[in-house]
């Protein structure tokens, strides 16, 4: 049985983990002493050899991004934030920044440091007001205290950081999308290449890294690459952040290493809810192909989650159990989409536009058996056509579901509507109504 | 330039790719989409426009590419990849992959289009009906419904949005901000909501707003003028040039029935690349105004005209123009042969040099320049676009020759080029060009001009025809341009003049820039016309056969094309006295007093040549087949014969065959530079400055108020000293005024020269020359 590690969530349980009080008691500011002592290529160096890899779903290696900046071009370079936590399911990084917003402003200044950035910024999603105003609170305390802005600890390195509140976009968490919506634009993806680390923020030299990512580095500083490493497995090295929700007795995160299996979270998370059967989950958020029972046993890291044909993404463990019916919730998804379609591509914004229609009409009994082959050849049409990966998200719920639900969709049909009580899949549902 | 000649002259690596099976070798940087039409294998798209920044937004023009052996997982935009050696590429016509990627857009961008082709105006010539039909689904699986929206929308009085039609392609918002440097439009909302639209404060008031209607590949934008006139397979198209300004666009005509129903810009990468200026594009309407002149005029004893028949009236003209002596004045809207047929009729039927094309205020000093340094020469756009410094001098690209703008403004986006203008204020064209202002009153340009420096032989100084008011400003250009090495060019504001210059319709110089003065010259044109003896001595200019005809010294006008108010406000009594034989399309301030009218071909219903400033000969043929107005130079020529001395010029074919055949003269005159001279105001004085704005009260776009509608509001520009020392605020009104009359307009405080006060030249409703009676001096400015 694996072993939590929290490293991040160690102190949420104190009353003031989320003061510079707090943060410092429990060894907090240490890690850019020794950092800002480093050679900064010396720091990039050491987040490569910890082999951290992005915490936002994609899971591009830390170091090499910020390796990937070019130095001594004469040109301001920008790191930044991507706080828009926005993926149905994903809720790893505002709680971790409610608790805990000091050890992400440290790896800011530790990152800013090491791509020679003297200024960074927070993009952090206009909903969550409360985690705005701690993070903005931690902010101010580290300026007061002397770890950002001039001649930070004396080192004569320089940081000016600053949190935009953002007006509620999915896509505005594509790295792209989010730089021009931090420039003042609309928030659309844009054209690569150029890429960020070349021409990212204002055109220049520009660092887009997840929360989690940049807070997992003070860490490593502290405790060294070995310590680090001995975590996870072989290429998903250290501990992350799951979060399960939905239908299991107690949700919430659960920082593991890499590499722990559903089996193991549930367990951790009290089992399921009544003790229902599990149906299906997400491993990373919705916008990853769904998993079913048969996956309880999949390694969760980055390679084990791909090569049973899903992605680790954002490592957000939706929970649904056999009172779901599994069309309902793939609607639901779809209509998230749809709504959060930027409109800049065809496919995406059309093709959600569509697929809402068909979902609809499966759902309440309407079709026949050809209309699923049309909604796949449908999202065939839309996935690996569109701009940006939005859309591919849009039709893993679908495809995956239709893979292992297909009979749920035709009993649909056969049945002229949807043949689930949807008050059992409530919270509020009692264990008797629950049972099915 | 293209991007093949920018290869050629930079030596660009050349690449070589496979794209279905055919090997081509294009230049690095080119995308796929592009070496593919090298090929002929034409790769459905939307959003892609070659003179547009790619955005890969549509997504139609999937295919599939790999590189070296190792293939892309999905199947990309063609039009944002640039080729890569080893690169092979499968378009629809050998991967099912892309055939089938780009079938499912098709059939996506079709689900909230309404399909309404049957009443669009772009029904017959879209691309997204005729991309449907190559390659798109025949039946569409969708039977959802649709998102609707209200429409049209006016996006601004000439543009009209149709947000269900639109596919979101992005093309009218980038060539907004991309080529117009007017970032007006753009795209709201989010998802199948996304749509076009415009800022609450900034209507879409863009010179060029034209061009986002004729390259939307939808029916989305309409032009107000031209919804539900025809079908585009009811309209005959000919190829045709721009008579409104000297940029020289090449056009298109559209007419059904003997009326045109709209203008297309052209295709010409060398000059107006694919764009032209909303004046060019929709103002037509002009030809078809009800004071059109359809009959020759006599005017009789009674005093009134007469319709009189083609004999009668020529005969009258002749016996007058015989009996007097007559001087020619044409203005700078005649073509080049018609140019030529009054420079000839000039000097062989009315034996002077007393002719100008310059219907505007003029100098000797302009005079003596265009004979010296314009009159065949050859300054290009390419020039403008290799420039590492344009200075502008009497001259507002943007107002007085847009398309100049376009290629000034590629550069400063694409390159930061240095632009230096000397203007009493920084014009919007001027602040979007980043232009370096030296701000200048009216009348101190010479010793502006005298501060610039760091000019290089790729420099280009670009002189308005307003720098001729200012005396010796032309003089110190040209000393800046041999100074420095600078190219040295001249840009008219009306698409004639350049062309009548090398016709010799100018005091100066006989066609082909031979000055009058030396014997030579006129000995090589009398062999050409087989006629004995030119007038040699130099003729009259513009003002001064006003100023003759008042004194009595020239007793007959031939008048074409002018408008006495461009000049002087003073014109009336000289002309009143003398004999005047008007050609003219439309009744005019001149037509009320002359003696014989006769009616000419406006544009589109003649053939003929623009030349336009860089001197590129911009030929045209007769849209209009169906009209049976005559051309100028067929009128002057049946003129000469009945007065008993031939041009012969029959036609408009055998005008610019003559003309081709004389060639150029070599040998240029000198410049004789002018010393400047300086001016000041004081007190409640101010200097007077103005330009005409590209859309006013020009006659050549009346009748077209959906183009009217876009003009730019009449404001008088001062400094904020002088709004303190009037006691006024922006918008406020003040009065302008010398001794001849006032104008009031509202105030616009801007960093404008101390000295200086601004209006525009001919606005409704300021109208300089006709209400002040001068266009520069000290006025008087006080709050109204």
């Amino acid at each position: 049985m694996t072993k939590l590690t929290p490293v991040l969530s160690a102190f949420w349980d104190q009353k003031d983990s989320f003061t510079i009080e707090g943060y410092k008691r429990n060894g907090g500011y240490k890690a850019i002493e020794k950092a800002l002592s480093m050679a900064p290529d010396d720091v990039i160096q050491t987040v490569k050899d910890s082999g951290l890899r992005g915490r936002g779903g994609a899971g591009f290696p830390t170091g090499m991004k910020w390796g990937f900046i070019p130095q001594g071009d004469n040109k301001e370079h920008y790191f930044v934030v991507n706080a828009d936590e926005s993926e149905p399911g994903t809720c790893k990084d505002m709680p971790m920044l409610l608790a805990n917003p000091h050890v992400l402003v440290e790896g800011i200044i530790i990152g800013s440091y090491a791509i020679r950035a003297n200024h960074a910024f927070i993009y952090i999603r206009g909903e969550v007001t409360h985690i705005i105003r701690r993070v903005q609170q931690a902010i101010e305390d580290a300026y007061k205290a002397g770890y950002l802005g001039k001649n930070i600890l004396g080192k004569g390195f320089d940081l000016e950081l600053v949190l935009h509140v953002g007006a509620g976009a999915y896509i505005c968490g594509e790295e792209t999308a989010l730089l021009d919506s931090l420039e003042g634009f609309r928030g659309q993806p844009r054209l690569r290449p150029p890429f960020p680390a070349i021409a990212g923020l204002y055109a220049r030299p520009t660092v887009v890294n997840n929360v989690e990512s940049v807070a997992s580095v003070p860490a490593i500083i502290n405790n060294g690459v070995e310590w680090f490493s001995s975590m996870g497995t072989e290429k998903s090295k250290g501990f992350t952040l799951y979060s399960l929700s939905g239908h299991v007795k107690n949700p919430g995160q659960f920082e593991a290493p890499l590499g722990i299996t559903l089996r193991e979270l549930i367990s951790l998370a009290g089992g399921m809810r009544n003790g229902n059967k599990l149906k299906f989950w997400t491993p990373g958020g919705s916008s990853t192909p769904l998993f079913t029972a048969e996956h309880l046993d999949t390694p969760l890291d980055y390679e084990g989650v791909a090569a049973a044909g899903s992605m680790l993404g954002t490592k957000a463990l939706q929970i649904f159990d056999e009172t779901v019916c599994v069309v309902r919730a793939v609607l639901r998804w779809t209509e998230f989409y749809k709504h959060e379609s930027c409109g800049k591509c065809t496919p995406c914004r059309e093709g959600t536009w569509w697929l809402v229609q068909i979902l609809k009409d499966l759902e309440s009994g309407k079709g026949e058996a050809a209309d699923l082959d049309k909604l796949l050849d449908l999202c065939d049409n839309i996935a690996g056509r569109s701009f940006c990966a939005l859309a591919d998200g849009a039709a893993s719920p679908i495809i995956s579901s239709l893979k292992y639900f297909r009979e749920e969709y035709m009993e649909h049909l056969r049945n002229g509507g949807c043949p689930f009580d949807p008050t059992k899949s409530t919270l509020f549902a009692t264990a008797e109504a629950g049972a099915r | 330039m293209s991007t093949q000649e920018i290869a050629a002259e930079t030596q660009v690596e050349m690449i070589t790719v496979m794209i279905d099976g055919f090997e081509v070798t294009v230049p690095k940087g080119t995308l796929v989409i592009r070496a593919a039409e090298k090929l002929g294998i034409q790769i459905p798209r939307f959003c892609d426009h070659p003179l547009l920044d790619p955005v890969g937004a549509c997504r139609q023009c999937l295919v599939e590419i790999e590189i070296n052996g190792r293939k892309f997982p999905k199947p990309q935009a063609s039009c944002t990849i640039p080729v890569e050696p080893g690169m092979i590429v499968n378009t629809q016509l050998t991967s099912p992959v892309a055939d089938k990627a780009q079938q499912g857009i098709m059939e996506l961008l079709l689900i909230n289009h309404p399909l309404d082709c049957p009443v669009c105006d772009k029904g017959g010539e879209c691309p997204l009906q005729n991309q449907a039909m190559s390659n798109g689904r025949e039946e569409s699986r969708f039977e959802g419904y649709k998102r609707t929206f209200e429409k049209p929308i006016n996006i601004s009085s000439q543009v009209l949005l149709d947000r269900e039609r639109c596919i979101l392609c992005a093309r009218c918002t980038r060539f907004s901000e991309q080529i117009a440097g007017d970032p007006f439009i753009t795209l709201n909302e989010r998802g199948a909501l996304q749509q076009v639209g415009i800022y609450e404060k900034d209507p879409f008031e863009s010179y060029f707003s034209g061009n986002t209607v004729q390259i939307c590949p939808v029916g989305a934008l309409t032009g107000a003028s031209y919804r539900f006139r025809a079908r585009p397979f009811d309209l005959v198209s000919t190829p045709s040039a721009c008579e409104h300004c000297a940029s020289g666009c090449d056009m298109r005509t559209d007419v059904r029935r003997g009326k045109t129903l709209r203008r297309l810009a052209g295709d010409d990468a060398q000059v107006n690349e694919e764009w032209n200026c909303d004046k060019g594009r929709w103002a037509f309407k002009y030809v078809t105004q009800k004071d059109r002149i359809t009959t020759p005029l006599v005017r009789g004893e009674d005093g009134e005209l007469h319709e009189a028949s083609w004999p009668e009236a020529l005969h009258a003209a002749a016996t007058g123009l015989e009996a007097n002596r007559a001087a020619v004045l044409v203005g700078g809207r005649a073509t080049l042969e018609d140019a030529y047929g009054y420079s000839k009729f000039a000097r062989i039927a009315l034996r002077t040099n007393d002719i100008d094309f310059r219907a505007r205020l003029t100098s000797d000093e302009e005079r003596n320049f265009l004979a010296s340094h314009v009159v065949g020469t050859n300054v290009h756009y390419k020039d403008l676009d290799r420039a590492d410094h344009v200075v502008l001098l009497g001259f507002e690209a943007e107002e007085e020759s847009p398309i100049v703008f376009l290629r000034l403004y590629k550069q400063v986006r694409k390159r930061a080029m240095k632009v230096t203008a000397v203007a009493p204020f920084a014009s919007r064209g001027n602040k979007k060009l980043n232009a370096e202002l030296i701000a200048t009153a009216a009348g101190n340009e010479a010793s502006a001009i005298g501060k610039i420096s760091g000019l290089t032989s790729k420099s280009v100084i670009l002189i308005g025809e307003r720098l001729s008011e200012s005396t010796g400003a032309i003089s110190a250009a040209v000393a800046l341009s041999q100074s420095s090495g600078a190219k040295l060019a001249w840009i008219p504001r009306r698409a004639g003049e350049r062309g009548a210059l090398e016709a010799g319709a100018i005091g100066n110089l006989l066609p082909g820039g031979r000055p009058v003065t030396e014997t030579a010259a006129r000995v090589d044109l009398q062999a050409a016309w087989g006629v004995e003896g030119l007038p040699s001595s130099v003729g009259r200019d513009t003002e001064a056969i006003l100023k003759d005809l008042h004194d009595g010294n020239i007793e007959a006008l031939l008048i074409g094309g002018v408008d006495p108010l461009d000049i002087s406000a003073h014109h009336h009594d000289g002309l009143k006295k003398a004999f005047v034989v008007s050609l003219e399309i439309r009744h005019s301030a001149i037509t009320e007093i002359a003696n014989v009218v006769l009616p000419v071909a406006a544009v589109v219903e003649k053939s003929g040549t623009f030349v336009n400033w860089e001197g590129r000969p911009r030929s045209f043929e007769t849209a209009i087949e169906e009209s049976l107005t005559r051309s100028d130079v067929r009128i002057l020529s049946m003129l000469a014969d009945e007065m008993g001395t031939p041009i012969n010029l029959p036609t408009v074919t055998a005008a610019r065959e003559e003309f081709n055949s004389l060639g150029n003269w070599e040998a240029r005159s000198s410049f004789t530079p002018v010393s400047p001279t300086s001016v000041s105001a004081s007190g409640n004085q101010a200097l007077l400055s103005s330009w005409r704005l590209l859309l006013d009260a020009g006659s050549l776009q009346d009748g077209e108020n959906n183009l009217a509608g876009t003009v730019h509001p009449s404001v008088a520009v001062i400094s904020e000293n002088r709004a303190n020392s009037l006691g006024v605020k922006n918008g406020d009104l003040i009065t302008v005024s010398t001794s001849h009359g006032s104008i009031t307009l509202p105030c616009e405080i801007n960093a404008i020269e101390e000295n200086s006060v601004w209006i525009p030249r001919n606005s409704v409703d300021s109208k300089v020359i006709a209400t002040l009676g001068v266009a520069s001096g000290p006025v008087s400015v006080v709050k109204a």
